[in-house]
Parts: C-alpha cells; sequence; structure tokens
C-alpha cells in the first residue's frame, strides 16, 4: 500500500513549531518510516510545483504553522487545502492567530512608521519605506505585500483539526500524527488535546479554595509567588480557568502563570471573554469604585487575556480609521 | 544581453531571506541584493503591553533563540524598574544562558554548518548533512551529540518551564530555584559539556585542522571583510555571553569603543533600504558608506568571531587556549576570515561548558534569594546579551503603570545583515564570469549563509543541514534561462 502523503508548512511563523517537531528526535523517525513528505520546506526541498502538480485531495494531511499574514501565505494556505484531504492548524499562531495576532492592535501603517521612522535608532531621513517594487540601477526588486490584518488559519481556508500550543508539545503531536495514520479520527473541527481546563489537572488546584475572593490583583513582578499556591488565589491573573489542559502545565512549572496558548475549551468560542466572566466571578467587590481600582491594577486587559488569540476574539482588532 | 538571478533560499517560500543578482551585458556581476521579504512588526504591536510580560512576548521573534529574547527583555526589565537580582538569580539566569549557548551552538556545528567541514565542502552534496556527519564520525558520536544536547536543553526546560519559548525571567530575579535532584543533574551534565567542549575541539582539529585543503580554504581571501567587530567583555576584556561592556574594536583589532548597553543610541544607527525590510545597522561615529569594509565603513560584525576579534581573550582555560590556537593559525588577531566563524562557535561552546561547571560549583546558585522585588517606578531600560547569532539589543520605555510606550529591538542577525550582503556579493563577483554561473555558486553562498548562522535564511531550521537553495537565472522578460539546485532531485 502507498503511504499517506504528508505536507508540513509553516506561514508567518517562529520556526518553534518546526523545532517541536524536531525535538521529537528519535520518535519522528518512526513517523518519517510511515509517511512519504511531499512538502517540508524547512527540511526538505520540494517546490510548489510538485505540490501544484499532485491531484486535489492528493495529500493525506497537511500541517500549518504559523498565522497568516501575507498574499503570498493565503496563496499557500489555499493550495494546500486544496491538494490535502485533512488541514491540522498547528500551534497557537495557525489555531488563534498567536503572539504575531497582537499586531491586530495596529495595521501595516503603524508597523512602518515604528520600524522605518520613529524608533530610536533609525536613521532615516528620507524616510524611505520599503517597497513591493523597487527600481535599482540593475533592474526591479520585489517584496511581498504585508497584509493589514494577522488572520488564524481558519480565517484564510476550511481547517479540520487543531493541534493547542506554543509550540505543541511532543505528545501530542505523536497522538495527533498516529490518530490520523490509524484513520481513528473524531469529528472534524477537534481540538487535538484533553477537553478539560487547564485547572482541571494543575497541581495547585488543590490549594484553590472553593470560592475565590479577590479583593486585590497583583502582577507577577510585583509580589513575590509562592510556588505551591493557585495563582488566581493569589490575585496573580492566571489564565489556567479559561484554557484548554494538555500543555503539561509548563508555565505552571517555571512557578508562573498561565498565558492561554493552548486557547479556550471546547465550549468556549472567546477566551478572553470566558476568563473576564471568570475572573468577574471571583472578584470580592461590591462597589463601582473597586472594581475599577482593580482593572487599573491591569493596565492593559486586552492585550493579557487575548494574548495568543486576539485575531479570533468577538473584538478581532483595532478598528481601522479612514 | 543583462541576466537576473534569484537565490531564493526557501524555494520561492517567502518570509526568510532572497537573494538577487544582476548581471551586466558582459554577464559579470552587476550587483547582488539580499532581501529580507518579512516583518512582523513586534515593536509595534509591544506598544500598550504590560512590560512585565515582553519576556514571554519577545521570544516568539525566534523559535531557534528564544532564550536570547527572553534573557535580553528581562535584563531590559531589571534596568527599567532600577532594581538588582540577588546574586543567586544572576548565577541561574547565566546557568540558563550558557546552557541555551551550548546547545545552540552545537546544534549549529553538528548539523548545518559542520558537514561543510566534517564530510567535506566538495563531498557530494547528498552527504553534506548530518547523516554524513555520522557516517564520517561514526554513529555512537552522532548518538552523543543528540544526548547531550537533550541533558543541556533540560537545564532549560526544567528552570523555564519550556525551552521553547521560557517563561522564568521576571525584573530583579526569576521565577524559581534549583532543587537538589536538579543540582546533582545538572552537575553532571557540566562535567560532561565540557568533555563535549574539547571532544568537539579536538574533532574539529583531526578533520579540519590536519587538512591543509580546509585550512587554506579557512585562510584563504574567500569572504575576507575587513570590518570592525562587536561583543560583551567582562572587566578583563574577555567573552561574556549574558552581561558586560560592548566593546567595539576597528578593522587592526585597536580598541574603537567601549561602552555601557544603555549608551547604545550614541554608537549604533540602523539604514534603510527601499529594497528589504530589514534595516543595516552601522557604527555612528564612522558613518554609512554602504555596503563595503575597511576603516571608512560603519559596518561592523557580531556573532562568534566578532566576538572573539571583539575580547582580548576567553574567560576559561581550555577555551581560551583554543582561542591563542585559532589565531596563531590565521595569522593573529582579529580575524577577518568568515569561514572561521565555525571555528569561533567551538571555543565558545567551550567556554560555555566550563562556565556551566564553574555555576554549578558556586554553593550561592543553591540559594533561596532569588527575586528583589522592584520598589521604584518604572521609565526605561535596555537589555543587552549576546545571542549566538550577536549581540541583541532590547530597549523600552514604559509610563508610570509600567505601560509600554515604545519598544526598540535591534536583533543578532540584523546587525550582522550589511556583513552577510557583502558576503553574498563576493562569492557572487568570483564565481560569475562572462554569463557563465558557476556550479559552486550555490554552495559558496550557502557556506558564506552558514559561517553567519543566520536566523532569517532557515538555515537555523534546517533539519538535514542543507539549506534549499535555488538559483534561477533570468532573462530580460523574466523567463527562466539556468535553474540550479543543490538538491539532487530524484
Ligand atoms: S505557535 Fe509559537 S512556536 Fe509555533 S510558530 Fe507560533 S510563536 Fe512560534
Ligand atoms: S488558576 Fe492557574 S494556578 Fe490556579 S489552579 Fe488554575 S491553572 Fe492552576
Ligand atoms: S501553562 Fe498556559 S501558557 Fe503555559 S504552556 Fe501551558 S497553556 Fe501555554
Amino acid at each position: 500500500m502507498a503511504k499517506p502523503k504528508v505536507a508540513f508548512y509553516w506561514n508567518a511563523s517562529c520556526g518553534g513549531c518546526e523545532e517541536a517537531v524536531v525535538d521529537l528526535a528519535e520518535d519522528i523517525l518512526t513517523v518519517v518510516d510511515a509517511v512519504e513528505f511531499v512538502l517540508w520546506p524547512v527540511a526538505m526541498d520540494f517546490k510548489r510545483e510538485d505540490v501544484e502538480a499532485l491531484d486535489d485531495g492528493e495529500i493525506a494531511v497537511a500541517f500549518l504553522n504559523g498565522s497568516v499574514r501575507t498574499s503570498e501565505q493565503e496563496d499557500w494556505a489555499r493550495l494546500l487545502r486544496r491538494k490535502a484531504g485533512l488541514v491540522v492548524a498547528f500551534g497557537s499562531c495557525a489555531h488563534l492567530g498567536g503572539i504575531p495576532g497582537l499586531a491586530n492592535f495596529s495595521n501595516r501603517e503603524g508597523v512602518f512608521e515604528a520600524s522605518y521612522g520613529y524608533l530610536p535608532s533609525v536613521d532615516n531621513p528620507e524616510g524611505v519605506v520599503p517597497q513591493t517594487e523597487t527600481k535599482v540601477k540593475e533592474g526591479t526588486l520585489e517584496l511581498p505585500e504585508i497584509y493589514d490584518t494577522v488572520y488564524a488559519l481558519d480565517q484564510v481556508v476550511d481547517v479540520d483539526y487543531y493541534l493547542p500550543g506554543c509550540a505543541p508539545p511532543a505528545d501530542l503531536i505523536l497522538d495527533a500524527v498516529n490518530a490520523i495514520l490509524s484513520g481513528e479520527l473524531p469529528p472534524k473541527g477537534t481540538v487535538l488535546a484533553p477537553t478539560k481546563s487547564l485547572c482541571d489537572e494543575c497541581d495547585r488546584n488543590e490549594s484553590k479554595p472553593d470560592k475565590i475572593e479577590i479583593s486585590e490583583l497583583k502582577r507577577p513582578h510585583q509580589t513575590m509567588i509562592d510556588p505551591e499556591k493557585c495563582f488566581l488565589a493569589e490575585g496573580i491573573i492566571c489564565m489556567g480557568p479559561a484554557t484548554r489542559a494538555g500543555c503539561g502545565e509548563r508555565c505552571i512549572n517555571a512557578n508562573m502563570p498561565c498565558r492561554g496558548c493552548f486557547g479556550p475549551t471546547d465550549e468556549v468560542r472567546d477566551q478572553s471573554a470566558k476568563f473576564l466572566s471568570a475572573l468577574a466571578s471571583v472578584l470580592d467587590v461590591d462597589e463601582p469604585e473597586e472594581m475599577e481600582r482593580l482593572s487599573e491594577s491591569i493596565p492593559d486587559v486586552t492585550g493579557l487575556f487575548a494574548m495568543y488569540s486576539l485575531p479570533v476574539t468577538l473584538l478581532k482588532r483595532r478598528k481601522l480609521e479612514k | 544581453m543583462s541576466k537576473r538571478i534569484t537565490i531564493d533560499p526557501i524555494t520561492r517560500l517567502e518570509g526568510h531571506g532572497k537573494i538577487e543578482i544582476f548581471l551586466d551585458k558582459n554577464g559579470d556581476v552587476a550587483n547582488a541584493y539580499f532581501q529580507v521579504p518579512e516583518l512582523r512588526g513586534f515593536e509595534k504591536f509591544s506598544e500598550g503591553r504590560m512590560c512585565e510580560e515582553m519576556p514571554r512576548i519577545t521570544p516568539k521573534i525566534c523559535g531557534v533563540c528564544p532564550t536570547a529574547h527572553h534573557m535580553a527583555a528581562t535584563k531590559a526589565l531589571d534596568a527599567l524598574y532600577h532594581v538588582t537580582p540577588p546574586r543567586t538569580a544572576i548565577l541561574i539566569r547565566e546557568l540558563i544562558y550558557n546552557a541555551f549557548m551550548f546547545e545552540d551552538h552545537a546544534l549549529h556545528f553538528y548539523f548545518l554548518g559542520g558537514p561543510d567541514f566534517v564530510v567535506g565542502p566538495d563531498a557530494p552534496k547528498a552527504e553534506r548533512n548530518v547523516l554524513g556527519v555520522i557516517a564520517k564520525v561514526g554513529l555512537e558520536v552522532g548518538g552523543r551529540v543528540i544526548e547531550m544536547r537533550r541533558r543541556v536543553r533540560n537545564i532549560i526546560t526544567s528552570l523555564g518551564g519550556r525551552v521553547i519559548h521560557p517563561v522564568c525571567g521576571l525584573p530583579g530575579g526569576v521565577s524559581r530555584g534549583l532543587t537538589e535532584e536538579m543540582k546533582e543533574e545538572f552537575t553532571a551534565t557540566a562535567a560532561e559539556a565540557v568533555d563535549f567542549g574539547k571532544f568537539s575541539l579536538d574533532l574539529f582539529a583531526k578533520v579540519v585542522l590536519e587538512n591543509k585543503d580546509y585550512v587554506d580554504l579557512i585562510a584563504g581571501d574567500i569572504y575576507k571583510h575587513k570590518t570592525y567587530y562587536m561583543g560583551l567583555v567582562d572587566d578583563e576584556n574577555r567573552v561574556n555571553f549574558y552581561d558586560g561592556m560592548i566593546r567595539v574594536v576597528d578593522p587592526d583589532g585597536n580598541e574603537f569603543a567601549k561602552f555601557a548597553p544603555a549608551d547604545y543610541l550614541d554608537h549604533i544607527a540602523e539604514h534603510v533600504e527601499p529594497w528589504s525590510y530589514i534595516k543595516f545597522p552601522y557604527l555612528k561615529a564612522v558613518g554609512w558608506k554602504g555596503f563595503t569594509d575597511g576603516p571608512e565603513s560603519g559596518v561592523y560584525r557580531v556573532a562568534p568571531l566578532a566576538r572573539l576579534n571583539a575580547s582580548d581573550g576567553m574567560a576559561t582555560e581550555t577555551a581560551q587556549a583554543a582561542h591563542d590556537q585559532l589565531y596563531e593559525t590565521l595569522g593573529g588577531k582579529p580575524a577577518h576570515n568568515t569561514l572561521a566563524y565555525h571555528w569561533a562557535r567551538l571555543v565558545e561552546l567551550t567556554q560555555a561548558a566550563e562556565r556551566l561547571v564553574e555555576l554549578m560549583d558556586d554553593p550561592e546558585i543553591m540559594g533561596d534569594d532569588i527575586r528583589t522585588l522592584p520598589t521604584e517606578k518604572p521609565d526605561e531600560g535596555v537589555g543587552v546579551v549576546e545571542a549566538p547569532r550577536g549581540t541583541l539589543f532590547h530597549h523600552y520605555k514604559t509610563d508610570e503603570r509600567g505601560v509600554i510606550t515604545q519598544a526598540n529591538l535591534v536583533v543578532a542577525t540584523v546587525n550582522n545583515a550589511p556583513g552577510i550582503c557583502m558576503s553574498i556579493e563576493g562569492a557572487a563577483r568570483g564565481l560569475i564570469k562572462g554569463g557563465k554561473v558557476n556550479d559552486g555558486l550555490l554552495n559558496m553562498v550557502e557556506m558564506a549563509f552558514r559561517a553567519y548562522d543566520p536566523c532569517f535564511a532557515c538555515a537555523t531550521h534546517s533539519l538535514p543541514g542543507q539549506m534549499p537553495l535555488v538559483v534561477e537565472v533570468k532573462g530580460p522578460d523574466g523567463e527562466v534561462l539556468e535553474r540550479l539546485s543543490q538538491f539532487v532531485e530524484d
């Protein structure tokens, strides 16, 4: 029987998701044996033409990491969607937009104004800004256009499964690959990770009182962090209640609160909204002034609660004037 | 007829670097451009964020060197809050940081850059990868490299929570300390890392230095650029990865400047070109004179060889001996030979390993005092570390609530961008004559890239140690006249 064809591709990615695959080390070799890679630009030399030459649906599964923010990335996502039976959004960026999705607080113009304008090390008296086409004396140089908005993968193409995490942990990657190879597939749209919340698996959950009543919010650098106690019970924002389990409590192990890279659990659409309501229910405040004082202690609620998911929140992006 | 050559490192895929070479009507090189077709705007979207989240946000710039961004961000927060971490916290940060330098340099030498030497620059392409290295040095060695990296990376995972994007840095310290169990494990790992460093230097001596052709290649004029060099040094002008003063030497090796990281704006600026999203840093006191070397040009270089050039020597014994041998072989300090970056990388790997032992030997690393709580109002701070790929600057300004109002990042590889352009142009001029594109061009350009170990070229992410380079020779109407690929296409 022919081996199933697999494609691995990166859009606007930091390379960490690729490292996560490389980190599988020996484990990956059994996978490599069982499949035929038809695209993996980081590791192998296949061209767009090679992918285009395949029949539609001929690739069994395409794993895509990174968010989408240029026309070229969008083209690639569409091409792979057509050629692949299954598309898996791999990692927080493809799943939710990820940290690069915070760019939706601004737009292309804002990014350019900073990078080539007001930042203090820039020396640019003539106000040069990179162009999609530049005539130099020998010819023309081209650069791809950068979009105003950063997208999660499913805002651009239909996605079958999601592998959460920045980057996804080894065990979940292997489970996903094995499930796909064995054909034992969960319903379309499933996030390939536990359905519980991070709190359900967190060691510190036991120290969480039944009813947390926070009268003061603290930022992690403002207080000595107890290595045993639940962060929320201490008044430190921890995204655990609104975040899917499965990462192995990586940040908690380093005695730092969760920032939500695994995204929301199944029932929840907007992780930041869910967290806001979870927080409201544990806040021990009656007076509106007190509420205000509390929110003042977290001066960037959206950036914190939607750190990994801004492109898929109901908010989506800053309103574009003009 | 004028031709145009495109080298797109990742096969038409945007996002990671692209080379365009234009030929004149005689078929000689008119000019070569190295373009970075991506900009993710981290500086802009850092504005408005709470500054203590920067050590968790900025590592996402790069999944290969997240620890460098994490540390630079954390140090910028120390400065911003005017807080000095307790000594134990500094030792822990240094432990994580030297572990990171070690594993990243090992990755590069054995999997990415090394194949050119260990297997040989003229070996068949199909063998010039990590599998070829293993075939040459034995399966046992291959296993040892993988195992060593795993153990050293485990230091980062244990203390930082995750090795890809660690989270432990806070202004004034770190979020957790070492357990007795960790102490035992890391002490053993450190000792083994030193052995591994010596072993790697021996391997280099045997395979490379005993081969006259290789030595000639390194010492020769290829990719030689007489530039300024920059690196962090300790109070005895020895190489330091985590902290110190920034020292710049001129092309003759004389100290040109030495300054505190906070003063970086007095010394460097970034030039903008319309054809690349990357900026081109230069020394302000000399000025931007274009892509050219020599004392009149403000171009400086960073990363392993540059750090050695900018120092008076190494901070540990075995590394110092290796440093001396390097300069004896290359005819004195500074060395301008770009290919010697690989050798310098191993010298640094050895220092990182020896430093791990020193750190684990220091009883204070087990202390309980790992944080000083900031009490002052935040305002502005610069954090600098030596990333594997060069000096890395993070500079933040905040309002009174610690919300970022401005973030400026001068990233390691960016410092080397002008040098990379020059090396590529040099290779192109040397190898393309009369319209004839020499097949060796790909290798030469690839080797120039690999020596710098540039992040954006995806060389660092490349599993088999081969960067998928394609050269297309295009006619005036854009039709492809010739296509070269260094891969065996089967
Ligand atoms: S999900 Fe995280 S590791 Fe993966 S590409 Fe995005 S930032 Fe990098
Ligand atoms: S809020 Fe955070 S620390 Fe508390 S139980 Fe949930 S995940 Fe654990
Ligand atoms: S603790 Fe939260 S932020 Fe950290 S890895 Fe797990 S899900 Fe991601």
